[in-house]
Order: structure tokens, then C-alpha cells, then sequence
């Protein structure tokens, strides 16, 4: 202690050196490395295990011989198609939700109380948004769907069409909340400018707002996609299946094929999930599930990077808006 | 007509001589107030505004200048916790009236911004944009409302040969005259402008004045300005606003020569302001 009170008395007149600023200096540089050194040793190991499974066959053909051989086509076409429905539920209703907050609620309790439940939305372990897609859009809505029409089990059952809208509502406030932003950042004299010439309130918003707003929530909406792709929990018990060889398609009218919302599907990381846990032997299927990993990941990197790309070509393009 | 302002040795440049008492009324004001939720930003105002003649809006910064132009075209509507009592009748039409469809009043009453305000988007569409909000979709139709609407605003020869580069390209006060030019593709017989050239260089702001000086024989102008020397120029009627009242309104000769009131008098001979 002593030592410590001389030194930094010293301090003063003598070259500084304080051991404080030394070891927090290293601290904070060394906490900082930590995630890059995991995401790295991560990504390393995947790549380094994975890629050797990874043939024209893996990306192509569906599993077979109980899962050992074969390929993963079935996932990937079922983790896009359920991605693909996901978003179409929920950017409308994100898009809509956020034009609300912004350009119609005041800032009263409403708008606190939205506000408040769309931060703790984001905050639901996704185990739960599984048993609510369960006990929500299964047993309430689908089953009385199918009472009221009459469908015998078209509704009440775990299908495509729920688990996307159980993933819709998780990636709900990611929407919500970059739409938010997006409109935020558009001048109140643009607004300023369409409402003097006449425009509705909504004119105003259809054409000068969400087109200036645009880039970000199509960010969002990307960021959302990669965010519900890699999810397992929410579509565990809403509508994905073990195996399921075939794709979940119909043909419309005999000869469109089409995404079939009410078949269930295979999906990524589930398949790595009972890969790892539920088979006879999980060592034998380690490359199986390395090379799933690495296929999964690729996706939501290359999603990830396309939000990027979109943000810096929107940016570019907007940064000569005068304000 | 040159003439002294009162005793501050300062000459300015004051429109000719016209006669305006033909000119009927456009815009009449009658016991005015308006509120930002508790607090009275207009007391009790009443005001004559003559049709196609330019009155300007002087007075001190925070006055309520701006806050009375918006209540010509029900812009206040769109701040929240805005009142108002009292009422503007437009063409013996109280605006304030519920039957009134403020779309179609906007149109009616055009408003020019402080800062220019153009949409990030082609020249051409900014001056079609109230147009086709209005219905116009024919091409031909819409392609003469710009080459007009630009001629009018004095704009056309700069950019005739480019509509379809961004209007962001276009100089600040090309901006402004392409603001300008925005609101007369929709028609209006009422312009508002709240001091359009105060973010404008000097050789702007005269081509600004000039615009000003020419569109009034087909329009009513009402203008706010800080600026006395523009207010004297471009100008018929003044009104000087202090703390959200109207202290003094006549034609500007007689306001910047011979004011009634002692407080207009401080103000233009720059005794305060
Ligand atoms: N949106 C608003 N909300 C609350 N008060 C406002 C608002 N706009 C203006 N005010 C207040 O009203 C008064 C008049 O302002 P304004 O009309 O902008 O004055 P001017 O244009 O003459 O400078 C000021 O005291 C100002 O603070
Ligand atoms: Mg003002």
C-alpha cells in the first residue's frame, strides 16, 4: 500500500507509469480478443471437419440407411422453405407494427406499453415461442380452425405453416425494431414536404417514407432471416420432422409445384441436433453433423453479409439526402 | 421607389407605387389563438391578407411567425398537442371548419420551406409528385405541368436538358426554386414561404426575390422573413409580430416609413430585434 501511494506520488515527476493503467489496458484488450479467438477456434473446427463431407451427394440427395449415408437436401430445401414463410408473415406485420409506433402513436401509455412488450418479446428464451407455437397456433387456432371448417386435422396439427409462424414471432421485434429505426432516420421535412402538397398521411408514408427507409428494413428483414434460420427450439415441437425423406411440396393444380405449408419438413439444426443426440452411434455420424454445421452456417454468413451489403449500398445512396 | 426608413438614414427599394385597395380580400383572420398544449403561441390575432399581393411576416426570432403561417394551410394539424381557436376563413371558407378536406386545402395553400426540402428523387418526379398524388397519370399531361411549373420558377433553362438527374445534384437555391416550382405544379392560389432564402447565398436570395416579385400577380404570397431589407423589397403589405401578437400590419410603405406603434418603429430602425 505503501508503495503503491509513493509510487503514484512519484508519479508526478518521474517518467508515468502506473500499474492501474497497465494491467486494465491489457485486460480490456485481452476480453476483447476473447470472442474473435472463439469464434475463430469455432469456425476452424468446423471448417476443418466439415468440408471433407461436404460432395455434390451431401448437398443434393436426402439421408438414407438410417441417416448414416446419404445427403441433406431435405434440410436445406426445408430450412429455406420455412425461412421463406417465415418472413412473409412476419415483415408485413413488423413493417406495420413499426409504422404505427412511429408515425401514428403518440407517446403516450400505449406506445410504452407496445414498446415495453416488443423488448421483452426479444428477451423470451426461444424454448418458450416453442411451446407457445404449440399451445397458440396448434391446439388454440388450428384446432378450432379445423372445427369451424370443418378440415378434420388439415390445422391442428405440427406443420410447416405454424413452425414459421412460431419463428414469425420470434424474429418479430428484430423487424419491428430495425423498421423503427429506419423510419426514424427519414427527415420529418420530407414529411413536411408531401403533407403540404396535399398528401394523406398515408400517401406520405407509401411514397417518400418507406421508400427512404427501404435499405434498413431490408437489413432487418435479412437479420431476421439469419436470425430464425439457425433457431431449433421454436420449430422442435410446431412441425419438424425427424426424417422425412420427400420434400414437403404439392403441385398445384396437378403440375405448379409448390411449397406445402401443411407438410412437415427437415430443417438444419434439427437434423444436426438428433444428429448429435438421438443416433445409434453419434461418432460415426460426426462428419454428418460437422458438415450440416458448416452448410448452416454458410447460409446465415452469407445472409448476414448480404444485410451488409444492402446497408452500405443504402447508406451511399441516401447520404446525399439533404435533411 | 426609393425611401428613407424614418430616421436611421438607411434608403431601401419599396415596390412601386399599385394601387391594392381593388384587390379583395383572400385570406381573413379573426381572433386567432394557438396553443403548443399549455403554452399560447398566437393571441388573439386579426388579419386582412389582400389577394395576389405578397404581405411579410416580420419580427423577432420565437415570435410566432412561423407558428401563424401554419395555421394558413393547417400544417399545426400535424404537431401534437396543437391547438386552435378562432378562424381563417379562405375565400369566406373557414378552414378550421370540419367539413374541410385538408388535402385538398394543402393543395389549395402551397407552403415553402425554411430549408429546401427536395425529395430525394429525379427532378421530374419532385415537380410530378403533388400531381400525380392528385391523379394526373397521362405522360404528356404530366411532362407540360413540369415544363411549366419549372418555367414559372425560373428554373427551366438550368435544367431542362437534365429532369432526370437526382434533384440532391442541384445547387441550394435550385433546390429552393425547385421547391417552388413543386408547389405550383399542384395550383395553389395561396404560397407560404417561411423565410425561403435564409439558407441562401446573396446571389440566390435575389433570384429568389426576383421569383417573389414576379409569381405575385397570379398568386397571394405570404412570406416570413428576418430580413428587413427583404421584407421592403419584395413586399406590399408588412405585419410585425412581437410575442405572438400582431403589434402592427398595414402596407409596407406605410410601415417602414410612418409606423403607429413605437415597438414597430424600435424594430425596423434596428433600435432592438
Ligand atoms: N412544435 C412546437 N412545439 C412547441 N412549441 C413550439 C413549437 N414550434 C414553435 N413553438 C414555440 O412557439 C413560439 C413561436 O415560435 P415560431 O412560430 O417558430 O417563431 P418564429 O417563426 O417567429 O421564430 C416559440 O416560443 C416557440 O418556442
Ligand atoms: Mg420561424
Amino acid at each position: 500500500m505503501k508503495n503503491a501511494l509513493s509510487l503514484k506520488f512519484h508519479g508526478l515527476t518521474k517518467r508515468s507509469f502506473r500499474w492501474d493503467e497497465v494491467l486494465s489496458d491489457f485486460l480490456v484488450r485481452f476480453f476483447a480478443l476473447i470472442p474473435i479467438a472463439a469464434l475463430a477456434f469455432i469456425m476452424m473446427k468446423i471448417i476443418a471437419k466439415g468440408s471433407g463431407a461436404i460432395t455434390w451427394e451431401f448437398l443434393t440427395q436426402a439421408p438414407s440407411q438410417g441417416m448414416m449415408h446419404g445427403g441433406i437436401f431435405p434440410c436445406i430445401f426445408g430450412t429455406l422453405a420455412i425461412t421463406l414463410l417465415m418472413i412473409l408473415m412476419a415483415l408485413p406485420l413488423g413493417v406495420a407494427a413499426a409504422i404505427y409506433l412511429t408515425e401514428y402513436a403518440g407517446k403516450g401509455l400505449l406506445f410504452r406499453v407496445i414498446r415495453a412488450a416488443v423488448n421483452n418479446l426479444a428477451g423470451v428464451p426461444s424454448i418458450v415461442f416453442g411451446l407457445f407455437g404449440v399451445g397458440f397456433f396448434i391446439l388454440f387456432v388450428g384446432r378450432n380452425l379445423d372445427a369451424v371448417l370443418k378440415t378434420g386435422m388439415l390445422f391442428g396439427q405440427p406443420c410447416m405453416l405454424w413452425a414459421a409462424a412460431t419463428l414469425a414471432v420470434l424474429v418479430l421485434p428484430v423487424i419491428i425494431v430495425a423498421t423503427e429505426e429506419a423510419l426514424n432516420t427519414v427527415p420529418q421535412s420530407q414529411r413536411a414536404a408531401s403533407l403540404a402538397l396535399g398528401a394523406t398521411k398515408w400517401q406520405t408514408i407509401w411514397n417518400i417514407v418507406l421508400p427512404q427507409a427501404r435499405g434498413g428494413i431490408l437489413t432487418g428483414a435479412i437479420l431476421s432471416i439469419s436470425r430464425g434460420a439457425g433457431e431449433t427450439a421454436p420449430i422442435l415441437f410446431t412441425g419438424c420432422a425427424y426424417f422425412l425423406p420427400r420434400l414437403p411440396v404439392v403441385n398445384l393444380f396437378g403440375f405448379i409445384p409448390m411449397i406445402n405449408p401443411f407438410d412437415q419438413f427437415m430443417e438444419l439444426s434439427y437434423h444436426i441436433f438428433i444428429m448429435a443426440t438421438q443416433s445409434l452411434d453419434a461418432v460415426k455420424t460426426l462428419p454428418i453433423q460437422y458438415g450440416t454445421t458448416l452448410v448452416l452456417i454458410s447460409l446465415t454468413f452469407l445472409l448476414n453479409l448480404t444485410a451488409i451489403l444492402f446497408r452500405v449500398h443504402f447508406r451511399k445512396k441516401m447520404g446525399t439526402v439533404t435533411v | 421607389m426609393e425611401i428613407k426608413i424614418l430616421n436611421s438614414g438607411k434608403t431601401l427599394r419599396v415596390n412601386q407605387d399599385q394601387d391594392l385597395s381593388s384587390n379583395t380580400t383572400k385570406i381573413l383572420v379573426r381572433d386567432l389563438e394557438m396553443f403548443y398544449g399549455p403554452v399560447r403561441a398566437l393571441h388573439g390575432i386579426d388579419m386582412e391578407i389582400k389577394e395576389k399581393a405578397v404581405t411579410a411576416l416580420i419580427g423577432p426570432s420565437g415570435c410566432g411567425k412561423s407558428t401563424f403561417l401554419r395555421t394558413l394551410n393547417r400544417m399545426n394539424d400535424t404537431i401534437p398537442g396543437a391547438r386552435i381557436h378562432g378562424t381563417v376563413l379562405i375565400d369566406d371558407v373557414n378552414i378550421y371548419s370540419p367539413e374541410v378536406n385538408v388535402a385538398v386545402l394543402r393543395r389549395m395553400v402551397g407552403m415553402v420551406f425554411q430549408k429546401q426540402n427536395p425529395f430525394p428523387k429525379s427532378i421530374f418526379d419532385n415537380i410530378a409528385y403533388g400531381p400525380r398524388l392528385h391523379g394526373v397519370i397521362d405522360k404528356a399531361v404530366l411532362e407540360h405541368i413540369v415544363e411549366e411549373s419549372l418555367k414559372k420558377a425560373a428554373l427551366w433553362n438550368e435544367v431542362k436538358d437534365r429532369l432526370q438527374t437526382g434533384a440532391l445534384e442541384l445547387s441550394g437555391g435550385q433546390q429552393q426554386r425547385l421547391c417552388i416550382a413543386r408547389v405550383l405544379a399542384v395550383n395553389p392560389e395561396i404560397i407560404l414561404m417561411d423565410e425561403p432564402a435564409s439558407a441562401l447565398d446573396p446571389l440566390s436570395t435575389a433570384k429568389i426575390e426576383e421569383l417573389i416579385y414576379e409569381l405575385r400577380k397570379n398568386y397571394t404570397i405570404v412570406i416570413v422573413t428576418h430580413n428587413m431589407q427583404q421584407a421592403a423589397r419584395v413586399s406590399d403589405f408588412t405585419a410585425y409580430f412581437y410575442m405572438g401578437s400582431l403589434v402592427e400590419f398595414g402596407l409596407t410603405k406605410d410601415v417602414f416609413t410612418n409606423p403607429l406603434k413605437k415597438e414597430t418603429e424600435d424594430y425596423i430602425t434596428g433600435r432592438f430585434g
